[in-house]
């Protein structure tokens, strides 16, 4: 029996259960605290978005600045996924399954863009591409500005989101083993029919999972982003950066009705996480009992 | 269990007959080196090519070194909170039934997929002289926003996800033959708990401080509306960087950050560290 169904038991020994009075308190201790910093926060957000009518928040949407910033999240994002993820199955499974010297420091390398601020990464990318340094002055020159434009934007995404699908991998490949594999090849099979067939459903929730919080970094990413953008209002904004350039000019309906976007998409992600953790978690304990 | 102990060990060697197996590792150190060491690299070179009385005195200028010590203070504080309140729900939500728990777990996620930018304006709205909390609080005669509680406030929603949810599997987990046990002895409830059971969440639960910490350090969206920005009283780290590159001082910009990247890697390993110490704990109570 587990632990969590000791709590439902509370007829029995007194020093196995939790009196009522502990059990009170310490939810509304629970309630409040996340009443006062995620549910009155949240609730703001679409207060304000509204807060001249439905028209307004339409208008504050789909204005050309808002349009050309939704466009270049999109980018991004369009661009990060499909490298990251990649990248993020090829390092969970070389790193999930196999043992070399030096495993541990590619893990804490991969790590580190998850680890570092945001706003040190973007300095990253300015120093490496800025028009102060050669790289950057040359491609300038070239017509392929890095930064303080739209490939640096996606750049920096790339970087941000580049550990999220493969920290998911590493533990869920490790877990399950090689065996699998080693059987198919004897089968017969090759590499990629091994890696469809027998592979990808194996890690598939850890996969899902990875890439939905990848989409959620990416989308709301600042720090690094408004470092490396310039915030060149219509042609280096993403949907985030444009929400900061509305709120300091005190356009709260406007910013709130951006931002509301962007909590719709959160909020989407958390369903998803959620789902997909409840299914995995089955599934795990299927397994367990057969 | 002891299935899966076996299928690790073997599988380290099994991993290089693999098809594929090189292939996978070549892409990822390809791909690794070129998007985060080379850039990384970059970062460490250019500081190194500073002079060093420059960096120096960078580095250790008033503003820098109020700077820091605020970013530690209230990113400890926070995390602190955090630890408290996060151990406490991860409790509620792991041992109780109530309605609405799937949704407040749920919830425990929002700040880690939220936009900091979102979360920022939020928080600055919410806790302003004239906000839904922050109107009440001013009228008592305390200030919330633009001040370092402001600050806290906002570090403690963005790392209220990484207690909960790293002590929440170790709880789960928790076999209740360890509590009965101790109640067969004798042990009160209070004992039980204070004895057997948080010592067992403690390595879980510093693993959770570390890595609220490590993010509150790093924090930007968030704190960038609600702090007020004031040199000397409320201007984190990140705040500092930021304000040195708008003035284009690149090289002021590159000592704090190599300072901040320092110790963003200390706290890493610290985490790594702590994961393999609780994942070693976990394995000898089974």
């Amino acid at each position: 029996m587990r632990a969590s169904e000791a709590g439902l038991h509370t007829k029995r020994c007194g020093a196995v259960a939790d009196p009522a009075w502990v059990r009170w308190l310490l939810e509304s201790i629970t309630l409040v605290f996340f009443l006062l910093i995620v549910v009155i926060p949240m609730a703001v957000v679409f207060s304000g978005a509204f807060e001249h009518g439905w028209q307004a928040f339409r208008e504050s949407v789909t204005n050309a600045d808002a349009a050309a910033a939704l466009r270049l999240t999109g980018l991004a994002v369009l661009v990060a996924l499909p490298v990251n993820l990649v990248f993020g199955v090829a390092a969970g499974l070389a790193l999930g399954a196999g043992e070399f010297r030096g495993k541990h420091a590619l893990i804490t390398l991969i790590d580190l863009p998850f680890a570092i601020s945001p706003v040190v990464s973007g300095l990253i990318f300015v120093l490496l591409f800025g028009i102060n340094y050669p790289i950057g002055r040359w491609l300038d020159a070239h017509g392929f500005p890095i930064i303080f434009a739209a490939p640096g934007v996606v750049l920096a995404t790339v970087f941000v989101t580049a550990p999220f699908v493969a920290r998911e991998l590493v533990p869920v490949v490790a877990e399950h083993g090689t065996e699998e594999e080693l059987a198919a090849m004897g089968l017969g099979a090759g590499f990629w029919q091994m890696f469809f067939r027998v592979t990808l459903p194996k890690i598939r929730w850890g996969v899902l999972y990875g890439v939905v919080l990848l989409v959620a970094r990416a989308v709301g990413e600042f720090g690094a982003v408004s470092v490396v953008s310039g915030h060149i209002r219509g042609q280096t904004t993403t949907v985030p950066l444009h929400i900061e350039i509305l709120y300091n000019e005190y356009n709260f309906p406007a910013a709130f009705a951006m931002a509301s976007l962007l909590t719709l998409v959160a909020l989407c992600t958390i369903i998803a996480t959620s789902v997909i953790e409840w299914r995995s978690r089955a599934l795990a304990r299927g397994e367990e009992a057969s | 269990m002891a299935l899966n102990r076996s299928r690790r060990g073997r599988a380290g060697s099994a991993y290089s007959r693999i098809a594929g197996a090189r292939a996978t590792l070549g892409l990822t150190i390809t791909y690794a080196a070129l998007l985060i060491a080379i850039p990384v690299g970059a970062l460490i070179v250019r500081a190194a090519g500073l002079s060093l009385a420059q960096v120096w005195r960078t580095v250790t200028s008033p503003r820098a070194v109020a700077a820091y010590e605020l970013s530690f203070a209230a990113a400890g504080a926070a995390a602190l909170i955090n630890a408290m309140f996060g151990g406490i729900a991860a409790w509620v939500l792991v041992r109780y039934r109530f309605p609405g728990r799937r949704v407040l777990d749920a919830m425990v996620d929002l700040p880690f997929a939220l936009p900091t930018a979102v979360a920022g304006i939020a928080l600055t709205t919410v806790y302003a002289p004239n906000g839904w909390i922050g109107g009440p609080a001013s009228s008592l005669g305390v200030r919330l926003a633009y001040t370092r509680i402001g600050i806290v406030l906002a570090l403690v929603f963005v790392g209220l996800p990484f207690v909960i949810r790293t002590v929440q599997p170790v709880l789960r987990d928790l076999e209740p033959e360890l509590e009965e046990a101790a109640a067969t002895l004798g042990a009160t409830r209070a004992q039980a708990v204070w004895r057997v059971i948080i010592p067992s969440l403690l390595p879980a639960a510093l693993t959770g401080f570390t890595l609220a910490l490590a993010r509150a350090i790093g924090e930007y969206g968030s704190i960038v509306f609600i702090s007020g920005n004031l040199p000397m009283k409320t201007e984190v780290v990140t705040l500092l960087i930021m304000a040195r590159l708008e003035q284009y001082d690149y090289a002021g910009a590159t000592a704090i950050a190599t300072v901040m990247l320092g110790l963003s890697f200390t706290l890493l390993l610290a985490v790594n560290v702590l994961q393999r110490w609780a994942i070693g704990a976990r394995a000898q109570e089974r």
